[in-house]
């Protein structure tokens, strides 16, 4: 730490991170063709592109996972040589992951000094891990208490330990990777609250994001990737979301969803105080309960693992109804009459898995065979006692071709299509047959802008040909832009319901977190 | 975008026989260790498989059995389900035959008893892995624990009934009357003689064709009928089948016992086609044998073929071995199928990364002659 410390001070005037003509290949393909970055010291610096375009690969290499094929990195100002994290940690870089890379039963203390214990016996290392988690804590504004349990805290919390870990082994360039994903809007804030305290102190931080707003709301600068190479560097100031956007894709993009106003008719879908416990005895889903109409889109916002997913399981038929009713096209679903997804298929329900990879495809198998998921059992696909492998491929093809798919080939494993293709696959399986209701769970999670734009289009294409939509999504931009009426799930429970043009990220939020009320407590509980 | 992966051909094709490879030269160390000459050993080995028409029939009569049990086991491994207990099913199932062809001999010659024998074996074979199936399915019990424990509550109850019920009476030896020559399987060395070819005298029996015909079967079953869809998809991801609406549970009991059968039918080689008779420990380790066999195979049935008949020729080679030069133990056979299972199981991602850069390399320079 004192070391980092020196050195910054001779080198002063060099920038934080300079990285000069990066190249790497994974086989033929090139996901960093000459990069060239530069990231002055003290400041905010966005790097935004598509899923693809190489941040992952271009942090990877910052960090020490990946070493690149060519190329040299500057670390304020000297040349580094990184082949692993603990290089990286050594030239003072922090990593913050998407996903935590925490121990949920350890406390914050615990945790922070992992792997960097200061002496061998840990009575003294925790003596001074807690003296220096101490000053680190107020000198950068963030309040946590060190014995509390990690897994106890809220998500913003277990951030905040991951930023305290970096810095506790001395990281003056923290990289944080899609830091925003799991926090609610109000996290979001206290977030960037403390990104603007760690500059302040001369923290130089970069910021990983396919969020545009975000990248206008804090950074100094920004800089585009697209297909592996730097396609612009831009002072956040001078530049427009507009702008960002197509220069992530290469063209001009809609970012408004394109849609007249809703004409809901008569009610196509009805949960009637559904509760669900799972295996465990918790109460996932708490006497829910909400109709959608036919010519309308439903949105469900709420900060993921609120009884969304369990919600689309049971309206599916993936899990079984344990109280309350479903009525769906004139059926009841009950206890009493379970249905499983299948008989949901055939009562005309559609739909689009939350996780492509854990439910609504196998990654293993071919397109073809993603493409007749839940419909294997069809007449149209099968012989008397073989499946009929050429209608099976020739149904896949006519489906590559209506939406898009690329490459629009039938045999191609499912995992060798971008998180875009393998969308719209599944898309086209379940919208094809217009099914009179269809449920959609975190529509474009992973896809492309320029296929946002595409699968926003058919779900309103889909709804305005007089079907009902149910949308599931965390990102609140796109329940906003795409849904006409809103309700905030809360651990289970509905807790508000309002027209799309009655709402604002901020009315969301605050019913998002319970009005805050949990999570401030927390915060504050953590904080005294 | 993921083109790391390798072509298929080198992936179910160059990386296996790499392995079989690394284990054989394993072995060779092994066998310069006891202080023998691995070449010697070789020659043994293939001579004893290969080099005669007896010794040949010897091992395609190992390597039908082979190719029962692997399928058995591949197509549980497509469901995600670990049948380790191939043994017992074969057991069992071939009660079942022996029973059947015990009961009938008198009545029929054996073609019009093959399909009865076929019957009773699949069914005795089926719902011997219809336990543990159904305990995993809907209780959740492990398969793996379940079907090792039934492989020795086979055992048992065998010996109980050999030495018991179904001995022949005045007999010493725990094992049932012979069945009728007439209901016997014909053998491969009746078989050539009837068309004026003259083979040496070996257990090899028509048995080989129906473990031909089963290979086509299974094949079909999996990747042609919506069976073979389910099965597969619960494998890969059992969420997504429930997602497509498909009946998991009943899928893993109906898998678990197609696979018990396809075990039962070494019954048909063994009892009905070699021995004759019920007798003790006529499965010998078979069972156990098709699960590296579905490993090596890659739980494809042309693999499946390719690992038996290899299995098979180690079995009938290493007896020969050990029959040729009595310094080399017996034991040494067990030695180089362990290592094969070895390489081609338990390391078989182990020559992996370096192909792929190998490959990725030679790849790439293709890809730059042709810029």
């Amino acid at each position: 730490m004192l070391t980092t410390q020196n050195t910054q001070q001779q080198d002063s005037l060099s920038p934080a991170i300079d990285l000069r003509k990066i190249n790497k290949s994974f086989g033929p393909v090139h996901a960093n063709k000459d990069v060239d970055l530069i990231v002055a010291k003290g400041s905010i610096h966005g790097i935004i592109g598509e899923n693809g375009a190489g941040k992952s690969t271009l942090m990877s290499i910052l960090y020490g996972f990946y070493e690149a094929d060519s190329g040299e990195i500057l670390v304020n100002g000297k040349l580094a040589s990184i082949t692993s994290s603990k290089d990286a940690i050594r030239a003072g870089i922090g990593m913050v992951h998407q996903h935590f890379m925490l121990i949920e039963n350890f406390t914050v203390l615990e945790n922070v000094m992992l792997g960097a214990e200061l002496s061998s016996s840990l009575k003294e290392s925790k003596i001074s891990a807690r003296a220096e988690l101490a000053r680190l804590s107020e000198e950068f504004g963030l309040a946590v208490d060190p014995d509390a349990i990690t897994g106890d805290l809220a998500v913003g919390l277990q951030q905040r330990v991951e930023i305290l870990k970096a810095l506790y082994r001395g990281a003056e360039i923290l990289i944080l990777d899609e830091p925003t994903g799991v926090l609610t809007p109000q996290e979001v804030k206290q977030l960037f609250d403390i990104l603007n305290a760690l500059r302040a102190r001369g923290v130089s931080v970069m910021l990983i994001t396919h969020k545009l707003q975000e990248i206008l709301a804090i950074t100094d600068e920004v800089t585009v990737m697209r297909g592996g190479t730097m396609v612009a560097s831009r002072e956040t100031s001078k530049t427009t979301k507009q702008e960002l956007a197509e220069l992530m894709v290469g063209r001009k993009v809609l970012l408004e969803v394109d849609k007249s106003v809703a004409q809901p008719k008569e009610v196509l879908l009805e949960a009637d105080n559904l509760t669900i416990k799972d295996s465990a005895g918790i109460t996932r889903l708490d006497a829910v309960s909400l109709k959608v109409h036919a010519g309308e889109i439903l949105g469900i916002a709420g900060v993921s693992g609120n009884g969304q997913a369990e919600l689309l399981d049971v309206l599916s038929g993936i899990i079984p109804v344990q109280e309350g009713n479903i009525h769906l096209n004139g059926t009841t679903i009950n206890a009493k009459n379970v249905l499983n997804a299948k008989d949901f298929r055939h009562l005309s329900l559609g739909h689009v898995a939350e996780d492509r990879h854990k439910q609504g495809m196998v990654t293993d198998f071919s397109a073809r065979e993603c493409a007749i998921m839940g419909f294997q059992d069809e007449p149209e696909f099968n012989g008397r006692i073989l499946m009929d492998n050429k209608a099976v491929t020739d149904h896949c093809v006519s489906l590559m071709e209506e939406f898009d798919v690329r490459p629009a080939n039938p045999h191609l494993k499912a995992a060798n299509f971008s998180g875009g293709n393998q969308q719209k696959l599944c898309m086209a399986r379940e919208i094809e047959r217009q099914p009179k209701v269809l449920l959609v769970g975190q529509p474009t999670r992973g896809v492309d802008i320029g296929a946002i734009e595409f699968i926003h289009q058919q779900i309103v294409a889909l709804r305005d040909a007089g079907n009902a939509v149910l949308v599931v999504s965390v990102e609140l931009e796109e329940v906003m832009s795409l849904c006409d009426r809103i309700i905030v799930m809360f651990e289970g429970r509905i807790v508000g319901e309002m027209a799309a043009s009655d709402a604002d990220a901020q009315k969301l939020g605050l019913l998002m977190g319970n009005a805050g009320s949990d999570d401030q407590a927390s915060t504050q509980g953590a904080s005294s | 975008m993921s083109n790391k992966t390798l072509p298929t051909w080198v992936d179910v094709g160059v990386l296996p026989l790499i392995n079989v490879c690394l284990a054989f030269i394993v072995s060779g160390f092994v066998i310069l260790l006891i202080g023998e000459s691995p070449l010697e050993a070789v020659k043994y080995i293939v001579t004893g498989a290969f080099g005669y028409d007896e010794g040949i029939g010897y091992t395609l009569f190992y390597t039908t059995n082979f190719i029962f049990t692997g399928l058995a086991v591949s197509i549980a491994f497509h469901a995600g389900l670990f049948n380790i207990g191939g043994e017992g099913q074969a057991y069992i199932g071939g009660l079942g035959v022996g029973l059947m062809c015990l009961s009938l001999d008198s009545f029929m010659p054996w073609w019009a008893l093959l399909p009865f024998a076929i019957a009773a074996g699949g069914a005795f074979g089926a719902a011997w892995a219809f336990i543990p199936a159904y305990l995993q399915a809907y209780r959740g019990s492990h398969v793996v624990i379940t079907t090792i424990m039934f492989n020795f509550i086979a055992s048992a109850l065998m010996v109980y009934l050999l030495v018991n019920v179904l001995i022949e009476p005045g007999s010493m030896a725990p094992q049932s009357r012979s069945i009728m020559e007439a209901a016997t399987l014909p053998s491969m060395q009746n078989l050539f003689a009837a068309i004026g070819i003259d083979i040496a005298n070996s257990p090899l029996n028509v048995s080989i064709f129906l473990a031909m015909i089963c290979c086509v079967l299974v094949w079909l079953l999996l990747w042609h009928t919506r069976l073979g869809y389910a099965i597969r998809m619960i494998g890969f991801n059992e969420n997504a089948a429930v997602y497509s609406g498909i009946n998991t549970r009943r899928i893993i009991v109906i898998t678990m016992c197609i696979s018990g059968a396809i075990s039962a039918l070494v019954g048909i080689n063994e009892v009905m086609g070699a021995q004759e008779r019920i007798l003790l420990d006529f499965v010998a380790g078979a069972g156990f044998t098709g699960i590296a066999v579905a490993l090596m195979g890659r739980n494809h049935p042309v693999g499946i073929v390719i690992a038996s008949l290899l299995f098979g020729a180690l079995k009938q080679g290493g007896a020969e071995l050990s029959f040729e030069n009595p310094d080399i133990p017996n034991n040494i056979v067990v030695v180089i199928e362990g290592l094969v299972i070895l390489f081609c199981g338990a390391l078989t991602l182990m020559t992996k990364p370096s192909m792929e850069k190998l490959f990725l390399k030679f790849y790439a320079k293709k890809e730059n002659a042709n810029v």
